[in-house]
């Protein structure tokens, strides 16, 4: 029983270990694809359209009725202490330093990176990256560092776009709605909000560009190396469920790390 | 040198399962070589050790002398260079159109103006039979017309060494003929090495010059069908008695091709 035990055990350790090894050499493989000539500049726009340009409706959505929320719950608290003026502030640095960067990559997360894991390790199953790979043309380069790109475009400018949409969202809810005076709710926000925040920011929404990529691509890409993964459409919908649902974990743990070290 | 791929002491396992034990084996210059063998005795997995996606856990595996298991991606790319490849399920590029998928190697692997590119897919599309689909997305074509497309894409770099992997299974016997037709039509135009891996026995003997039979490990190579029947290893024996009563009444079809 013992033996069967540290035999078990020690084939997840040493299953874990590979693991992580794999996506390793994936991210240094993408990463060293990105360099690698001819680049291919139309796939990346094209990506750039698929994961950035079709996820911007639910960004817009998603941002102004988060906005919208700040504002409400943003008023009713400050009221009790009589700072309804700094709404604004409120408002803008929750977007900017935390809900921004998190709900964008969340949701990109959800709409683009499934679909780029389920589309990779359909890939895998029907023998395409071998057939790639057996006409000498790197997969990587050819399919994965365009995606890589492509999202370390999109989720920075949709995190932008989150984060005005979320603003006017606070302006309709607190000034339109609840009638905050306008020009504390601007005022609040200018003087508020600083270049650092602004900064943090930013590179939340790189870092965790990366990880969407990173963790949706590898999954997908390594679908049948993947312990209950294996192949068919069961094998690709699982791995899916696990790399969003691992993506979404990552994306919070680094959050929390991320605004530890950089604040 | 008359060998085109060599296995010299090639082991493979998957945990405890020794797939291949110390194979050696050669697959001749300008030979049709069959793979022959019941599921799981490792023919796919023989096909990927000799297209480097899988290296040998020991053992050389020789192309043209080459030792591809030891090498790195772009001598090994260089390698593949002189390769072909028709997938057991075509293996198109399913956001690609036919077109686009055809010219791939062209686009990608030469530096071929976009004239010389568009003159040569034509050419290919009219050889394959294929014109009209051009614009048509994989999942959009019928099994023997990707198998069609992947044999155009195999063959745009005039390839010196062509592997099929089941190239028939899942078609109907007319489609199968036409397959096989192209197959002969092919190379006797481009004169290269094939190397076959089907279960498709009756039919796919009629094409072999020589055929190897996968069993508990080892590669037997025979010269003929023949030379199966009248083995005396016990698992040929019965591969042969399971399959070999169908081949001479197939080949009678086969001479119609």
């Amino acid at each position: 029983m013992i033996h069967a035990f540290l035999q078990k055990s020690g084939a997840s350790v040493l299953y874990h270990i590979q693991d992580w090894g794999r996506m390793g050499l994936f991210l240094i493989a993408a990463g060293r694809g990105c360099f690698s000539r001819p680049f291919r500049f139309r796939e990346m726009v094209r990506q750039v359209r698929l994961i950035g340009l079709n996820s911007l409706p639910l960004i817009i959505f998603i941002g102004f009725f988060t906005g919208m929320v700040l504002g409400l719950q943003g008023y009713y608290t400050l009221r009790r202490v009589g700072s309804e003026s700094i709404l604004g502030m409120l408002v803008a640095l929750s977007l900017i330093k935390e809900l921004g960067p998190v709900l964008t990559a969340l949701m990109v997360t959800g709409r683009a990176g499934s679909a780029m894991c389920a589309e990779l390790g359909i890939m895998r199953h029907s023998e395409q990256f071998d057939a790639l790979e057996c006409m000498a043309i790197d997969p990587f380069r050819y399919l994965i560092s365009p995606k890589f790109l492509a999202t370390l475009i999109s989720v920075p400018l949709l995190t932008l776009i989150f984060n005005v949409v979320g603003i006017f969202g606070g302006y309709v809810s607190g000034v339109i709605l609840l009638e905050v005076n306008p020009g504390a709710y601007m005022n609040g926000i200018v003087s508020g909000v600083t270049s650092a925040d602004i900064n943090l920011g930013i590179k939340k929404s790189y870092a965790f560009a990366l990880l969407v990529v990173w963790i949706c691509a590898g999954r997908g890409y390594f679908v049948h190396a993947i312990k209950n993964g294996g192949f068919g459409a069961e094998g690709v919908s699982r791995v899916t469920t696990q790399a969003v649902v691992y993506t979404s974990i990552a994306i919070l743990l680094w959050d929390y790390m991320l605004t530890a070290v950089l604040i | 040198m008359n060998a085109v791929i060599t296995f010299v002491d090639v082991v493979k396992r998957f945990g405890s399962q020794v797939v291949l034990d110390k194979v050696n084996v050669e697959f001749s210059r300008g030979k049709t070589t069959v793979i022959a063998g019941g599921s799981g005795q490792g023919k796919s997995v023989s096909l990927k050790l000799i297209l480097g996606l899988m290296q040998p856990d020991s053992g050389q595996i020789l192309v043209d002398g080459v030792d591809i298991s030891r090498l790195g991606r772009k001598k090994l790319n260089q390698v593949r260079s002189q390769f072909g490849v028709l997938f057991q399920g075509g293996a198109l590029l399913d956001s690609m159109t036919v077109w686009e998928n055809v010219a791939l190697p062209l686009t990608e692997r030469t530096t071929f103006a976009r004239d010389e590119v568009e003159r040569r897919v034509a050419q290919a599309l009219v050889q394959f039979d294929l014109v009209g689909h051009e614009l048509k997305f994989p999942a959009q074509l019928s099994g023997g017309m990707q198998k069609r497309v992947g044999l155009a894409r195999a063959l745009m770099l005039q390839p010196s060494i062509m592997l099929f992997d089941e190239p028939t299974t899942g078609l109907d016997p007319q489609i199968t003929m036409d397959i096989y037709r192209l197959f002969f039509k092919t190379q006797k135009e481009l004169g290269y090495s094939s190397i076959i891996v089907s279960h498709d026995i009756p039919k796919v003997f009629n094409l072999a010059d020589e055929v190897i039979i996968l069993s508990n490990g080892s590669m037997l190579k025979f010269y003929s069908p023949e030379d199966i029947q009248h083995s005396t290893d016990p698992e040929v024996m019965e591969f042969a008695s399971k399959t070999m009563g169908q081949v001479y009444h197939s080949s009678v079809e086969m001479m119609a091709v």
